[in-house]
């Protein structure tokens, strides 16, 4: 019988990467990601709207935290130790969790944390969870993500 | 149109739209999240990995589906949670794009925390391409 070789290390369940550089949420950059997922939400593009609704500045769009996420988990697929091939990996889910909606001005970073990773068959499934937090360390959303990395058949 | 949340009830629709996902779509959406995996705007790349074609990023598709839900209440900033599994690609063809059809209806309603589910259905040529989407708006 073939050795199944694990497509990920699973050792790394429960390590935490560190806490990435701030971002800072800008409001063109909020207008570029809402034209991009087909928003219309004046919200998203209007700032007097935004402002009227009573936020400070533009919000961003549900799944912009994916912007934050994904500066967290490029530090994992880099990682040598999770051993993680990108070429292999497919979208399994996603979900953020709003304590408050990012908004325009907002510095975030973000720290990552291998929440799960669990093999079916030949592949590896592989669950992160990011939260990120603002300037003043305050939560304001949690981003879980599942990846699948396919193993050979 | 201000939504009540003592008007809402289970089962309720929140409204439908079309999306087109052309190559320019997905070119846009590279851009402006950093996706830039190839598989989303070559052709020779994602045949060589054994794909039907170009694929709509994942993250799109999810973005995308959500706009039903922020429409019908008017401001994303509502949305608390939203969350999908991705259980079929979208093949974006490059003369014709993708043509993504989504709705939405009540899904769950909770009178104490004051919020109410989305359930999100999205399909692609007739097939669901999100499982479990779902998005909790804060009242």
């Amino acid at each position: 019988m073939r050795q199944t070789i694990p497509v990920v290390n699973p050792n790394v369940q429960g390590k935490q990467y560190p806490a990435t550089d701030p971002y800072l949420v800008g409001r063109e950059k909020i207008r570029e990601f809402a034209h991009a997922v087909k928003s219309v939400s004046p919200t998203n593009l209007d700032l007097f709207a935004a402002q009227a609704a009573g936020y400070a500045d533009l919000v961003a769009p549900p799944t912009f935290a994916v912007v934050i996420q994904e500066r967290s988990l490029s530090a994992v697929l880099a990682d040598p130790e999770a051993a993680i091939d990108f070429s292999r990996v497919v979208h399994g889910d996603q979900r953020f969790s709003y304590v408050r909606p990012i908004v325009a001005g907002d510095e975030l970073t973000s720290v990552l944390s291998v929440a799960a990773v669990k093999s079916l068959g030949a592949h590896s499934m592989v669950t992160f969870e990011t939260k990120i937090f603002d300037i003043d360390q305050q939560l304001v959303c949690t981003a879980t993500s599942t990846l699948v990395v396919r193993g050979d058949e | 149109m201000t939504v009540k949340f003592d008007d809402l009830e289970v089962g309720q629709s929140v409204g439908a739209l079309e999306f087109l996902l052309t190559r320019d779509s997905l070119v846009r959406y590279a851009g402006a999240s950093g996706d830039f995996n190839q598989i989303h705007y070559r052709d020779d790349v994602a045949a060589a990995v054994g794909l039907p074609g170009v694929l709509a990023h994942g993250m799109l598709t999810m973005g995308a589906a959500v706009q039903v839900a922020v429409n019908w209440i008017g401001d994303s900033g509502r949305i608390a949670d939203y969350q999908v599994r991705f259980t079929k690609p979208v093949v974006v063809d490059p003369v014709e794009g993708a043509v993504l059809v989504v709705s939405g209806k009540i899904g769950a309603l909770d009178a104490e925390a004051r919020t109410a589910r989305v359930d999100l259905t999205a399909t692609f040529q007739e097939t669901t391409v999100l499982g479990k989407a779902q998005a909790v708006v804060r009242f």
